[in-house]
């Protein structure tokens, strides 16, 4: 395990980033408020995987990151549909 | 080379911190979407542009997989993120969330204005 | 003859983001001959399920290579340009807390679905605007607007060059 040091911790400021976010998932006044930080953070996890995938080496988490970003975005918009009230 | 990769790497680390922050700081529901979608997409650019100038340096299949996959997932997020953040701020819009201290909305006036309480019909 | 053409285009899109995953498994070309079979057989039957689907409301005018190329263009020039402005303004936003929002409406006179959805993100990711709705039988365009100069601004005050741009690479 031959580890980047420089993009390990790009990774870990990113992960620092998720758990400010994570105050606002928590707190936020309204359902959308959330919605919003989740999305956030669905975006951040997506770059910290790219990150640590160039830091360890594995390609594979690359792959797991294109995934994550297309079904946190199929999320996202069903979140969405649901706050609108009504899927219709 | 190197001296790229650290460059694009505290770009991507600064403006990510930035959307978190604004994320905390502003008021109300859009202005949030404002910061984090602009911050966290610009950083996530520049985090995804480190990776694939580290595989242009690597080289070979796998430095070369690693910039490809960088790059899709550079479009993917171009792509995704303002879609997204559109979405919500509409269904915000039509949850009935009002704007904080807006000068002007045309949108809610617009609602008004029609017979059935919906100014756009559709929309998607 | 319109549903083989949706049908080969959606396919040859499909086998090119294909490709593209399948990049640099093999040493025959720099794909394996195995990845090439299977990608053109799910591709083929991916184009034969979604090609109506995807070419339901036209937009063959985005096959036209000349437009990828202004949109390399775009995304390289004014798109990259406008970004920064825009995350420079909002760290100053952030930090000094001075914003005076307010939704407005304009009519960039837009009338396909990819023109339009080109002028929505663009708007979002660039200083102080996010779309909020877009009125489909008119074409009006709400958008959030972090530091509202005009009450009811034209095209111009709100986003610049874009909906020129719009026009050339999306309608």
């Amino acid at each position: 395990m031959i580890v980047a040091l420089p993009f390990a911790v790009g990774g870990v400021a990113l992960l620092v980033c998720i758990l400010v976010c994570m105050v606002r998932l928590s707190i936020g006044p309204t359902a959308a408020d959330r919605a919003v930080a989740l999305d956030t953070i669905n975006t951040l996890v997506v770059a910290t995987m790219i990150l640590l995938g160039a830091a360890f080496n594995e390609v594979v988490l690359l792959d797991v990151a294109l995934v994550y970003a297309l079904l946190s975005y199929v999320g996202t918009l069903f979140i969405a549909r649901y706050l609108e009230g009504g899927l219709d | 080379m190197n001296g790229l990769i650290y460059t694009f790497l505290a770009i991507g680390a600064v403006f990510n911190a930035l959307g978190s922050v604004a994320l905390l700081r502003f008021p109300d529901v859009y202005t949030r979407i404002h910061g984090a979608t602009k911050c966290t997409t610009f950083g996530s650019i520049f985090s995804i542009l480190a990776v694939a100038v580290y595989g242009i340096v690597q080289g070979g299949g796998a430095g070369g997989t690693m910039v490809v996959r960088a790059f899709l997932a550079l479009a993917f997020l171009l792509l995704t993120n303002p879609t997204g953040s559109h979405a919500l701020a509409r269904a915000a819009h039509r949850s009935g969330i009002k704007p904080f201290r807006a000068v002007v909305d045309r949108l809610e006036e617009a609602q008004h204005a029609s017979p059935d309480g919906h100014g756009s019909e559709g929309g998607r | 003859m319109r549903r083989v053409a949706e049908w080969v285009t959606t396919a040859a899109g499909a086998f090119a983001v294909y490709l593209l995953l399948a990049s640099f498994t093999g040493s025959w070309g720099v794909w394996a001959p195995d990845e090439l079979i299977a990608g053109a057989v799910i591709a083929l039957v991916i184009g034969l399920c979604t090609g109506a689907y995807v070419w339901k409301r036209g937009g063959w005018r985005l096959l036209q290579p000349h437009r990828w190329l202004l949109f390399l263009l775009y995304l390289g020039g004014p798109f990259f340009y406008a970004l920064v402005k825009a995350n420079l303004d909002v760290a100053w936003r952030v930090i000094t807390g001075r914003i005076k929002p307010g939704i407005v409406r304009f009519n960039p006179n837009l009338t396909t679905d990819a023109g339009r959805t080109f002028l929505a993100n663009s708007i979002t990711l660039t200083p102080g605007t996010l779309t909020v709705d877009i009125d489909e039988t008119t074409g009006d365009f709400y958008v959030h607007w972090i530091n509202v100069k005009d009450p009811s601004p034209t095209a111009d005050d709100v986003c610049g060059p874009f909906p020129k741009w719009a026009r050339r690479v999306a309608e």
